[in-house]
């Protein structure tokens, strides 16, 4: 991923702000500019998710692309956020410790590395409580 | 009066036992534990660096903050492994907690005492009536080359404390330095390790530097050992910090609250900001805190701390987390410090 493509993203990564319809109080994460329910009477405003959510399903990934490789095995699962909406994103314990149903939070992490020369991306994972 | 509004710290879960280096390295293992006065340290995971770390500080001080993070009109990040050689921390954090864009940043550096380099910044900027707010922190990911004498405490963590005027839980009733320019431990730029002067780095480095701070801070107060319920110094070991606490008048109930590098190991910038968490932690409305940070190269920052009301909604329970912690043995931590180095 390019920097400039990395950088448009940095409040949705670091913060994981979203959006909401207050038409019919649907939170968007990733945000939408428009609700699929209400459509033209939309009424949407940015969100800040507070990022407590539940492992929603799960896997867990031995085999990456080489830039993730260093971290095999991770958990990679999809957690529903408490606000409702739903995320993929790595936990970030070992193989066979995290469970759906499981309740988590958002930590602050390495996300991806650029190599020696690039630069680093951080966002995102999560950990249980 | 100016002074910390709202504190939080944050070391990795990970520790590697003293003994487990040692063995590693066909070390006496109760030397090793004994001379430095170290059981365990912590060690950072695969995904951690100081802006993490930095970050996860910042945010347990916001979450009992009375403000949130664009009340901040300065950010600054003391560090001596910085994840970039130019490119600043202070603004990775400055966006993670809300901050940007109307503000101040940079990245201090002043080996271990960068952190309270920044207090002393953003109290300047508070008093000065520049900015409401300032966050100051101070956080390491140290490296100590393997088999190396530092490799037995090099550890991680890192404190962020919110300096303002308003909602003050810890009054800052002074501050003074001391600073000279001694070459008891430094890093050329692209180098990995650090190079230290040995027995350089005690008597004429620590023990001077510190014991100048304190003794100079006393003195324009007008207070002595006696009038301190808590005494919190950096602690590059488990004896440094303990000697000079002695030397200068304070005795054990006062340093034991602040005193994490038996457990934790010399987390570099964190040290002496996470022994103020720990100490904000327990201390109560109208107690005083004596403090003193140490950096080499080298200088020492004391401050004086008068404990408000208001103190108990701050609390963080930074000790609670190190009950939660998993050992580590010397193949895993090599992995985690990433010096199985992977082309
Ligand atoms: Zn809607």
């Amino acid at each position: 991923m390019t920097a400039p493509r990395f950088w448009r993203k940095i409040n949705q990564r670091y913060r994981l702000v979203g959006t909401e319809c207050r038409t019919c109080d649907t939170a968007f994460f990733p945000p939408r500019d428009l609700c699929p329910e209400c459509r033209r009477e939309s009424d949407i405003a940015e969100k800040a998710f507070s990022g407590e959510g539940e492992v929603v399903t799960k896997t867990v990934v031995h085999d990456a692309i080489s830039d993730y490789d260093a971290e095999t095995p991770y958990t990679l699962a999809v957690v529903e956020l408490d606000e409702g909406a739903r995320i993929t994103a790595q936990v970030v314990e070992g193989d066979g410790e995290v469970d759906v149903g499981d309740r988590v939070e958002a930590c602050f992490r390495r996300v991806r590395d650029e190599g020696e020369e690039g630069i680093v991306q951080y966002g995102t994972k999560f950990e249980r409580v | 009066m100016a002074g910390i509004v709202s504190y939080g710290g944050y070391v990795p879960r990970y520790r590697i036992r003293t003994r487990e280096i040692a063995e590693m390295w066909g070390e006496d293992a109760d030397a090793m534990e004994g001379g430095l006065r170290v059981e365990s340290k912590s060690v950072p995971d695969e995904d951690e660096d100081t802006a993490t770390i930095s970050v996860e500080a910042a945010r347990t001080a916001f979450e009992n903050a009375p403000v949130e993070g664009d009340a901040l009109g300065a950010v600054y990040v003391g560090s001596e492994s910085h994840p970039y050689a130019v490119k600043p921390t202070a603004t990775i954090v400055a966006a993670s907690v809300g901050a940007t864009p109307l503000m101040t940043a940079a990245d201090l550096e002043f080996a271990c005492k960068a952190g309270t380099a920044g207090v002393q910044a953003a109290l300047g900027l508070v008093e000065a009536g520049r900015i409401d707010y300032g966050l100051a922190i101070g956080a390491d990911v140290s490296q100590g080359a393997p088999g190396d004498a530092l490799e037995y405490s090099a550890a991680a963590g890192g404190a962020a404390f919110v300096i303002g005027d308003e909602g003050v839980v810890a009054e800052i009733e002074d501050t003074t330095s001391y600073t000279s320019d001694t070459p008891d431990f430094w890093r050329r730029e692209g180098e990995r390790y650090p190079q230290h002067g040995e027995r350089f780095t005690g008597k004429p480095a620590y023990f001077k530097h510190t014991e100048g701070a304190s003794k100079a801070l006393m003195e324009r107060l007008g207070t002595s050992p006696d009038d301190y319920d808590y005494a919190v110094f950096h602690q590059p070991n488990g004896k440094f910090p303990v000697r000079v606490a002695q030397s200068l008048g304070f005795d054990e109930e006062q340093y034991e609250t602040g005193l994490l590098s038996p457990k934790i190991g010399n987390t570099y910038s964190g040290a002496s900001p996470l022994g103020l968490v720990a100490t904000l932690d327990e201390a109560e409305t109208g107690d005083r805190i004596f403090f003193a940070s140490f950096g080499s190269g080298a200088g020492s920052d004391a401050f004086s701390f008068s404990v408000k009301d208001g103190i108990d909604e701050r609390r963080t329970g930074l000790k609670e987390t190190f009950e939660d912690v998993e050992y580590i043995d010397y193949a895993q931590y090599a992995k985690h410090k990433g010096k199985i180095r992977r082309d």
